[in-house]
């Protein structure tokens, strides 16, 4: 399409039961009590000129264009600050009101520069357009009068510059910055003639600007322009796509010059987003162009090899043969593939089937594994859905505000800035987290609770909140009655009621005080609106799945699920993690969660794919590494994942890949995965794809192709080729055939189609007969699963503790500027703002350690050791080390550990203990792939049993509050649906030899896995 | 007999020595063994008399001034303790025909009582009014308020109660009284005496508006240039704590009020309410739209009362003496008495508290005694730097809000600026304009640029350059700031621009 220009309303829409009818110029409209006259003009199709005034802003009433006459109303007053009353006439023209407004606007011009023509904003200036619609013809003041033509231009921040001599005062960009981003970098300084735009009194750059883009966005001139716009020029065309950062899904405009994209711009009525953006949307896209891209397929024999560069079909072939002979050799299940959370829906149902079709065994698993695996097992076990419970505008309804272990401003800061917003309108706020990050205190925000507790010990303190609620009988009887399941709310209260649980005896492990404990859990309780946001500070950790499940419980036990405004809510890390996870790449589940054990399920993909499936699931990607370290696993297909850089205990994953005969590397650059690859197809950016992600609100948000594909190839194509090649045809004329194959075969996207998203923008799953349009609310009136079910959740403190040798705890997490392991935004300007990984280190700690601010230290841990700079930081209690892990040099996951949820394998890379020393060596790690081959540290790798031995015992151990016979029975459930059949072997015959290594109750339900049912 | 002395703290007497005369009458007594008594009271308000000493005699106070230190021994040899006649005296001061004939009511105590004597407050009729307030409902107040007819005193006029009522019937946990105390207005000072002079009555008045509309806390926005209100408000705030005027049950009434200062940073427009409010917030002094109206959305998005200090102070009297007794003063719709503010190029300055409808040519000339240079008076600013220019011959006009305004003037603030013959009208126009262009927020388009423009062409018009267009694009301007603007500081800028153009129209074509 041409450019698409959002209309501008003026003001923003209001919501009201009541309306008013209003006649503007002789039109009658009725609108929502509240709503400006300003607006209502723009609905009756008579927009008033204005310029301080839009519609994501709250009116300001300064630029005086927008002035009207009222019957019965003196003077003139302005439309945007006034709210339609029933009956009301209005004139948007007049002569005196055209001789104001062109009076408005002389005085404007006379201090402005008059260089439309060459001006970086001609053909796209409300000023310029102003003019033009109140008819000036003369600027009677002249040009000579006191100015700003002189004022200079601030071109600090690398992706906007702001030209402050074309600035006309209208403050939307200080507004923007206050209501919309939150940050409140921006203000007017001076008064008078002397009033301007300032960014704190220092550059853009150096000012708490988080170029968000925001401002940008809001200004009416040149003012605050894309220096891509003044370097190239107005874009032409405008293709709707969404952002492939993280899991909030932003929509944006990608406006286009020809091939060549210009800007992106966040479109209004993105339903994640409604117009926001942040740093990585809306800027950094250059990635896609970087030189550092590989376009063509490369092959060698070995990694110590050149790349040799191939054609695809050479490449495919090479791949196929491979795959072939070491199935040949050493059994089917010997090879397997990752999905990629970073990948379209389509690009990983195809990738699954791929594995599950043409490899023939269910060796699928998804980068999610390593961070939202235990939101799946938890929200399945207690709700019925494998998703959170709520679209992102349910925040706007929520009285109080739950964050656990998320840092929203940082890793999903258009979210962020949302709940910012409802948060200065008065909602209570409650942080769970040992860092002290920007929510607990920052401007015009405070949380109400700040529980900072040590990490890893989130179950506890889930349950002493729970413990307090209960038992001041402040829960929701009437939900628990009506909704929830008797008998395991029964068994679960007798659980939650012991003293164990009770906030004098938390206090003492998370170091919480009780009394804190108490205020948050009444004040969540009291709501009336509570709702839970959370992230990976509670899902990667050993008990992961327990806390998924323990707020799920809270949840419940408060009847705050089923509404807006409440519910439980993960803040996904990548833009399809939600997706990734619903097409089916668990290797125990199909797309919609439904075990490959369940026959009819089963035949039913048999039937359609044309393939006999396996019934038992297959390797987790922690069990696929283990198992390569041991030779039973040695060829894998990984699609856009760099698993070296971002799964835990580097050295364990690179020799584990180092191990393999064959790995398959699909990536945009040659990460640090691909060091070890044999054969790397070139993958696609999201400018070039053509598909759809899932986001953290289950939105279904197209992506849309703004440029043809760079390597000629779309990424499920490449997967259907070496289908093809490995004899299983697999063919779709386009990803739109790929998702209708996905809707006929999943009930929860029966109704999605790409003309269907296409129409209605997006749509939250589920979408089926009885959700045509989707389902912004889960568990209305009744849960997925029928009755909601409480599960009990004893806390087991992780083995990972601070020791005399390791004393500190070291968790990780991200900034706002760069992105996980940052393959992409490191290859933007992003790094003005962020160029390494920093150690954050309470000064009492730093000071006992000699650490001085800025200097380099070594870090660590009993698996690992890098070296990183030091930060002194108040936003981390004394005994907690915290790191980003956004450079491959900096190595932080050398240092993470093994071990990992009990339910879900997904790594504890929230909790290492860790210990700091001062270094003269500077720089980290180097290349973390050249750490693989050498080991780092003296203390002995678990092997590959041992680890069964811990997992089975860790299982066992979160279930010692269950009866012996409930417990042996859940335990040998769990093996059964998550376990492959060959673990369950190894185990059953290391069990044999050594019964003695396993707790009675993992022996008794490893003897009741029937082993003949799942071989 | 101990003799109580008088001598005022108020800082328009301190300005002219009164600290010393005071440091001196104690000096002179120590010395001559003579027990008096020293009272620090505020100003009587005839300003030209500062420092003005009073000496309490069975007759009344007697009046000396002005006196300065210098003369402190003479007074004492004059025998001024026994209220003697010397070349000082001025007689019994509430005989002073100057005063006797005001209708002192918001400043009836203001000059007699000392300032913090909570005692000598109520010994002058002081908390009659909170007690009768105490004892009526929310609505009864409101309607006493209402019936006396009070209007803003700030400027706009806008009906006290009404306000009032609105807030009452506001639905809310929190709701707030902001006194408005930014008194900014060129020659004006009746807050400040009043702050200085009879605290406890703001605080009274306050606590009474308080009960009215259900707020629990009150604020008092002072501007910092006056150090001492300030510190007289603060001393009176904690005599009052301490009485329990204010608190948490206030007179034993049961209800809820305290009251804290807060301290402007210069800003003329921060006397504009919205502004006072984004202030007070801890905001740039910045303009809100309206609506919302403060008395819905007001500090902090609370219900808030905003009224001036002389409308707050005003109301204490009204409650102790019934609507009907204030109603019954005034003319037209402006009821009541109006505490006027004689300044500039004036013989007799200082404060004439007079029912309205009393004429500027009686304030002028009758209370003010013409031009202090004895030239003949050319000019009268009314109220305020934004307020119209009367030439000598316009002095007839009744002081009251409606007149005023059929007059193409307005009350403002009550401050009334004589200019003599020898002044410049033109740059008395150009004037207005930098003084907007200085004090603008710099918001709306039409006061932050307008402003400046309007200086630009105010002197092309008096350089000749472009003379009959640019007085006309003056005009436009006007007429564009008037309706064009956010607040009363760019609408009426034009005010004063527009009457010297319409009296003085000879000094634009010098």
């Amino acid at each position: 399409m041409t450019i698409m220009r959002e209309l501008d309303y003026g003001t923003p829409s209001k919501t009201a039961d009541v309306t008013v009818a209003v006649e503007i110029d002789g039109h009658r409209v009725s609108v929502p009590v509240g709503t400006s006259v300003l607006r209502a003009a723009s609905e009756a199709g008579i927009p008033v000129p204005k310029l301080c005034a839009t519609d994501s802003l709250e009116p300001f009433g300064s630029c005086r264009l927008c002035l009207v006459e009222i019957d019965g109303k003196k003077g003139t007053p302005a439309s945007c600050t006034t709210p339609c009353e029933d009956g009301m006439r209005v004139h948007t023209t007049s002569p005196k009101i055209d001789r104001l407004r062109r009076g408005v606007m002389e005085l404007y011009i006379s201090d402005h520069p008059l260089d439309c023509l060459t001006c970086p904003a001609n053909g796209d200036c409300e000023l310029q357009d102003m003019a033009g619609v109140v008819g000036l013809r003369d600027v009677r003041y002249g040009y000579a009068g006191e100015n700003h033509l002189d004022a200079p231009t601030d071109d600090s921040n690398p992706y906007f510059s702001f030209d402050e001599s074309k600035c006309i005062v209208c403050s939307r960009c200080v507004r923007a910055c206050s209501e919309v981003q939150g940050t409140f970098a921006l203000t007017i300084e001076g008064r008078g003639f002397n009033s301007k735009v300032s960014p704190g009194g220092l550059n853009f750059l150096e000012s708490e600007c988080v170029s968000c883009g925001a401002c940008v966005q809001a200004c009416p001139t040149s003012t605050l322009q894309e220096k891509a716009v003044i370097q190239l020029g107005m874009p032409t065309r405008t293709v709707l796509t969404t952002c492939a950062y993280c899991g909030v899904g932003c929509t944006f405009k990608a406006e286009m010059r020809g091939d060549e994209l210009v800007r992106m711009v966040p479109y209004k009525d993105g339903g994640a987003n409604e117009g926001h953006s942040c740093v990585k949307g809306r800027f950094a896209f250059g990635y896609a162009s970087h030189p550092d891209r590989v376009l063509n397929p490369m092959i060698r024999e070995s990694i110590a090899d050149p790349w040799l560069e191939v054609t695809w079909d050479e490449a495919i072939g090479y791949a196929a043969k491979k795959l072939k002979a070491i199935q040949a050799k050493h059994g089917v299940d010997s090879i397997g593939g990752i999905t990629s959370s970073r990948c379209t829906n389509e690009d990983v149902y195809v990738v699954q089937k791929l594995v599950r079709a043409a490899f023939g065994n269910n060796n699928v698993d998804t980068c999610a594994r390593v961070c939202h695996s235990p939101t799946g097992y938890g929200l399945k076990q207690t709700f019925g859905t494998s998703a959170g419970t709520q679209d992102f505008k349910s925040v706007d309804e929520a009285d109080v505000i739950l964050v656990i272990g998320a840092n929203p401003t940082e890793a999903h800061p258009v979210f962020g800035s949302r709940m910012k917003r409802r948060l200065r309108a008065g909602a209570k706020l409650i942080v769970i987290d040992p860092r002290r990050t920007d929510l607990v205190r920052s401007p015009h925000i405070e949380a109400d609770y700040h529980l900072q507790l040590q990490p890893g010990t989130n179950v506890a303190v889930v349950n002493a909140l729970a413990h307090v609620i209960f038992t001041e009988g402040l829960f929701d009887e009437a939900f628990v009655a009506s909704r929830c399941n008797d008998e395991s709310f029964a068994a679960w209260a007798e659980f939650i009621n012991l003293p164990e649980n009770s906030p004098e005896s938390v206090a003492k492990q998370s170091g919480v005080p009780a009394e804190e404990m108490k205020g948050a859990a009444r004040l969540y309780a009291a709501g009336p609106n509570s709702a839970i946001y959370y992230g990976l500070g509670v899902t990667e950790h050993s008990q992961g799945s327990t806390m998924v499940m323990g707020m799920a419980n809270l949840a419940m036990l408060t009847g705050n699920v089923g509404r807006v405004g409440v519910g439980v809510n993960p803040l996904r890390g990548q833009n399809n993690v939600q997706g990734s996870c619903d097409m089916g790449s668990f290797p125990h589940e199909f797309t919609g969660y439904r075990h490959v054990s369940d026959d009819t399920v089963r035949e039913q993909f048999e039937t359609l794919w044309g393939r006999e499936l396996q019934s038992a699931p297959g390797l987790r990607i922690p069990n696929m590494l283990d198992a390569a370290v041991v030779g039973s696993f040695r060829g894998i297909y990984i699609q856009g994942e760099d698993i070296a850089q971002s799964d835990p205990n580097t050295t364990h994953v690179t020799a584990a890949l180092a191990a393999m005969e064959l790995v398959i590397v699909q990536d945009l650059f040659i990460n640090e995965t691909a060091a070890f690859a044999h054969v790397f197809l070139p993958g696609t950016s999201f400018l070039e794809k053509d598909g759809t992600f899932t986001n953290a609100e289950r939105r279904i948000n197209r992506v849309r192709p703004i440029m043809a594909s760079r390597t000629g190839k779309s990424e499920w194509e490449v997967t259907c080729d070496l289908a093809k090649a490995l004899g299983y045809p697999m063919h779709y004329n386009n990803a739109s055939e790929i998702m209708d194959e996905i809707a006929q075969i999943t009930p929860t996207f029966a109704g999605v189609s790409f003309a269907k998203l296409d129409e209605l923008g997006s749509i939250q799953w589920p979408c089926n007969a009885a959700h045509p349009e989707g389902t912004p609310t889960m568990h209305v009136g009744a849960f997925t699963r029928g009755e909601g079910r409480f599960i009990e959740t004893p806390y087991v403190p992780t083995p990972e503790r601070s020791t005399r040798r390791y004393p500190l705890l070291l968790t990780t997490g991200r900034s706002v500027s760069q992105y996980n392991v940052g393959a992409q935004t490191r290859r933007t300007a992003n790094v003005v703002w962020q160029s390494e990984d920093f150690l954050d280190i309470h000064e009492s700690d730093a000071e006992l350690r000699g650490v001085v601010d800025g200097t380099w230290v070594e870090l660590a841990s009993r698996v690992g050791k890098t070296r990183l700079r030091a930060r002194i930081s108040e936003r981390v209690p004394p005994g907690v080390v915290y790191t980003t892990f956004h450079f491959p040099v900096s190595g932080a996951n050398v240092v993470t550990t093994e071990f990992s949820d009990w339910a879900t394998n997904c790594p504890e890379y929230k909790v290492t203990a860790v210990e700091v020393r001062p270094t003269l060596e500077a720089g980290g790690v180097a290349s973390a792939h050249e750490l693989g081959l050498e080991e780092l540290h003296t203390e002995v790798h678990e092997d590959a049993t041992a680890t069964l031995v811990r997992m089975a015992n860790e299982i066992t151990s979160n279930s010692t509050h269950l009866h012996q016979l409930a417990a042996i029975e859940a335990v040998s459930t769990h093996l059964r649906m998550f376990w492959t059949p060959q673990m369950i072997e190894d185990l059953t015959t290391y069990a044999q030899a050594h019964p003695e290594g396993l707790q009675d109750v993992a022996l008794a339900a490893l003897g009741q896995v029937p082993m003949a049912a799942v071989i | 007999m101990t003799v109580s002395v008088y001598v005022p703290s108020d800082s328009a007497a301190t300005s002219v020595g009164a600290n010393a005369v005071a440091k001196a009458i104690v000096a002179e007594s120590t010395q001559r063994n003579l027990e008096i008594k020293l009272v620090r009271n505020g100003s009587r308000g005839l300003l030209w008399l500062e420092p003005l000493v009073e000496v309490a005699t069975a007759e009344g106070r007697v009046g000396y001034g002005p006196v300065t230190a210098a003369d402190v021994a003479a007074l004492f040899d004059s025998d001024f303790l026994t209220g003697a006649d010397n070349i000082f005296s001025v007689g019994l001061v509430d005989k002073i025909p100057w005063l006797a004939d005001q209708q002192r009511v918001t400043f009836s105590r203001v000059g007699v009582i000392d300032p913090l004597d909570i005692s000598d407050y109520e010994a002058h009729g002081g908390l009659v009014g909170l007690r009768v307030a105490i004892a009526l409902d929310q609505s009864a107040i409101v309607d006493e308020v209402l019936a006396s007819g009070l209007r803003g005193r700030g400027g706009a006029g806008f009906p006290a109660a009404i306000k009032w009522r609105t807030v009452m019937d506001a639905s809310s946990d929190q709701k707030y009284v902001c006194c408005n105390a930014d008194e900014g207005d060129s020659g004006t000072f009746a807050d400040r005496m009043l702050m200085e002079g009879d605290p406890f009555t703001l605080i009274e008045g306050m606590t009474i508006a308080g009960i009215a509309g259900g707020a629990t806390k009150g604020l008092i926005y002072i501007r910092s240039e006056y150090p001492d209100a300030i510190t007289t408000m603060k001393a009176a705030l904690l005599s009052a704590r301490e009485y329990g005027l204010l608190g948490a049950d206030v007179l034993g009434g049961g209800k809820t009020f305290d009251i804290s200062i807060r301290v402007g940073a210069g800003s003329y427009v921060c006397g504009e309410e919205t502004a006072m409010l984004e202030s007070l917030e801890g905001k740039r002094g910045m303009v809100r739209a309206k609506p919302p109206i403060p008395a819905l959305h007001g500090l902090f998005g609370a219900p808030t009362i905003v009224n001036n200090v002389l409308t707050l102070a005003t109301v204490p009297m009204i409650m102790a003496q019934g609507a009907a007794a204030y109603q019954a003063l005034g003319s037209d719709r402006s009821r009541g008495t109006q505490v006027f503010q004689l300044a500039g190029n004036i013989a007799r300055g200082g404060i004439v508290e007079r029912a309205f409808g009393i004429s500027l040519h009686a304030l002028v000339h009758t209370y003010g005694g013409g031009t202090s240079s004895g030239r003949p008076v050319r000019s009268v600013q009314v109220g305020g730097p934004l307020g119209a220019y009367f030439p000598a011959s316009g002095l007839d006009v009744a002081m009251d809000y409606e007149a005023l305004i059929a007059a193409g003037g307005m009350l403002g603030h009550g401050g009334i600026v004589v200019f003599d013959d020898s002044v410049d009208m033109a740059q008395q126009a150009r004037f207005a304009m930098e003084f907007c262009a200085k004090e603008s927020c710099g918001k709306c388009t039409s006061c932050r640029v307008g402003s400046v423009r309007g200086v630009e062409v105010i002197d092309k018009v008096m350089n000749n350059i472009d003379r009959t267009a640019n007085l006309d694009l003056l005009t436009d301007l006007c007429d564009l700031m008037t309706y064009g603007s956010l607040c009363a500081m760019g609408g009426l800028t034009p005010m004063p621009v527009l009457s010297a153009l319409r009296e003085f129209p000879e000094d634009f074509q010098k």
